[in-house]
């Protein structure tokens, strides 16, 4: 399905920017819900963090946040190429520092996991 | 190197065809071109496609090739093959014509939509504005001035597949060495015309002109300043 | 024009956001090295003005964001255009808007102390 011709990282970045976002798009109204919980009560809440730590749950979790940090990450990337001043030279650049942004922020997650 | 031949395969028909296969010489210093040239006139004299100038000027040659665009008179055919052969298809985003040939007229309307015309600001009969070669605005000119508008980007684009009122990357490219051009009649109008459903708001930054224009401009970058160009002029209340 | 308006709204939206999601994600991670549980979670959160403030402007700058991006998604991928998708995005959006605010309002909002 991915063509030769979109074989670059910048078109991996806009792919993966997209994905991410819908995923987020489509998580937050659950998200909301389940935080809503709290109305009717601490127990409710508590209720459902604690059906969240079950660990199927816990990796759908984990992976969202993840999804967050990658879609902050080929956001900034965007923003930077269409408002800052750059030339060819850093482009490249731009690709790392997406890119080792969401290193670290993978790195951040596993040493926490 | 005569010795050698390479396989190629080359799409023959409009939207529904099939992929011919050829077996041609491979020379030194050959191009794609060069092969397709040989094929047209020693095995397949019905074969449609396009050149005119071979030196990389008139923009006319372009074709995909092994799922890449291409200007194929100034890709040499060492380049595109490793162990594999060759495969030669029409542009893409373009309404195909006959085997190589697409036909370029939504491009170039595409170039109208967005203003990629000069509008003049004075008459031939008063003196030709100077503008210094350092200026900054004539360096932006500059800097995107040179496309061949060999259509590379537009079929490299996503957004182009996409999006079928995304007037594309080479026509914004044009667009903003106006919108930079202090010759320019109406650069008020350029920026409202690329406001419009399909201008430049509608790229994604992807960067695939960039990565392909085979004569090196930026178009994206270009794309951006226009973005910028349009917020102030949107903020400023002047963009209605 | 209008296509300018939006790419105002998405991009100043994100801009905003940038910051917002960092902290975000910086007590997501404390709060799990923490090992908080609910009820530690809404003793720090209840009647605090400022994390209201905080989410409530994070709710607001998703509720633009996230419809516009969803709006771009549909017209390039689904080849849904016109009135149809604007609306429904724009009812999404809506959607989020209310359901964000009243997650804050539950979390933060309810009067300080209660049930806790
Ligand atoms: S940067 Fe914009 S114009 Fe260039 S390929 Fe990407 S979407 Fe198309
Ligand atoms: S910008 Fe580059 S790729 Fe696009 S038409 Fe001009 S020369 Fe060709
Ligand atoms: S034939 Fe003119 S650019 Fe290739």
């Amino acid at each position: 399905m991915i063509r030769r011709a979109q074989r670059h990282l910048g078109f991996f970045a806009a792919l993966g920017h997209r994905l991410s976002g819908l995923f987020l798009a489509l998580f937050l109204p659950a998200h909301f819900l389940v935080l809503g919980l709290a109305l009717e009560g601490d127990a409710a809440l508590e209720g459902a963090i604690r059906w969240s730590d079950q660990p199927l749950v816990k990796m759908a979790e984990w992976g969202l946040v993840v999804l967050l940090t990658l879609h902050l990450s080929f956001g900034l990337r965007v923003l930077v190429l269409e408002f800052m001043p750059w030339r060819d030279s850093r482009k490249a650049m731009i690709g790392l520092g997406a890119a080792a942004s969401l290193v670290v922020g993978l790195l951040f997650l596993f040493n926490l996991g | 190197m005569t010795d050698e031949t390479l396989t190629v395969e080359i799409w023959r028909g409009k939207d529904t065809g099939r992929f011919e296969t050829y077996q041609v010489p491979h020379r030194k210093s050959q191009t794609i071109l060069d092969v397709v040239t040989w094929i047209q006139r020693n095995r397949e004299p019905a074969l449609a496609y396009r050149f005119a100038c071979r030196v990389g000027m008139c923009g006319s040659c372009a074709m995909t090739v092994n799922g890449r665009p291409r200007w194929t008179c100034r890709t040499h055919v060492s380049k595109i093959v490793g162990s594999g052969g060759v495969r030669i298809e029409p542009l893409r985003n373009l309404p195909r014509i006959k085997d190589l040939v697409t036909d370029m007229t939504p491009f170039f309307e595409k170039w109208q939509a967005a203003r990629g015309r000069f509008e003049p600001s004075a008459t031939r009969s008063e003196p030709m504005a100077s503008i210094p070669s350092d200026d900054p605005e004539r360096r932006i000119v500059d800097a995107g001035i040179e496309c061949i508008n060999c259509g590379v980007c537009h079929a490299a684009c996503d957004v182009v597949t996409w999006n079928p009122d995304y007037v594309g990357p080479a026509a914004l490219n044009r667009a903003w060495t106006l919108a930079n051009d202090q010759r320019d009649g109406d650069r008020a109008g350029v920026l409202k015309a690329v406001s419009e459903v399909g201008g430049c708001h509608a790229c994604h930054t992807h960067g695939s002109c960039v990565e392909h224009c085979p004569v090196g401009l930026n178009p994206t970058a270009g794309i951006a300043g226009l973005k910028r160009m349009t917020l102030s002029a949107l903020l400023k209340g002047s963009l209605s | 024009m209008i296509e300018a308006r939006l790419y105002l709204l998405q991009r100043g939206s994100a801009i905003l956001l940038a910051p917002l999601v960092l902290i975000h994600l910086g007590l997501i991670l404390y709060a799990i090295g923490d090992g908080l549980s609910a009820a530690e979670i809404l003793e720090r959160t209840r009647g605090n003005l400022g994390w209201a403030a905080f989410y409530g402007l994070f709710v607001l700058a998703v509720a633009v964001h996230a419809p516009i991006g969803l709006r771009n998604l549909a017209r390039e991928w689904l080849a849904w255009r016109g009135r149809s998708v604007d609306a429904t995005t724009l009812a999404f959006g809506l959607v989020l808007l209310a359901l964000g605010l009243r997650a804050v309002w539950a979390v933060i909002g309810v009067g300080a102390g209660d049930g806790a």
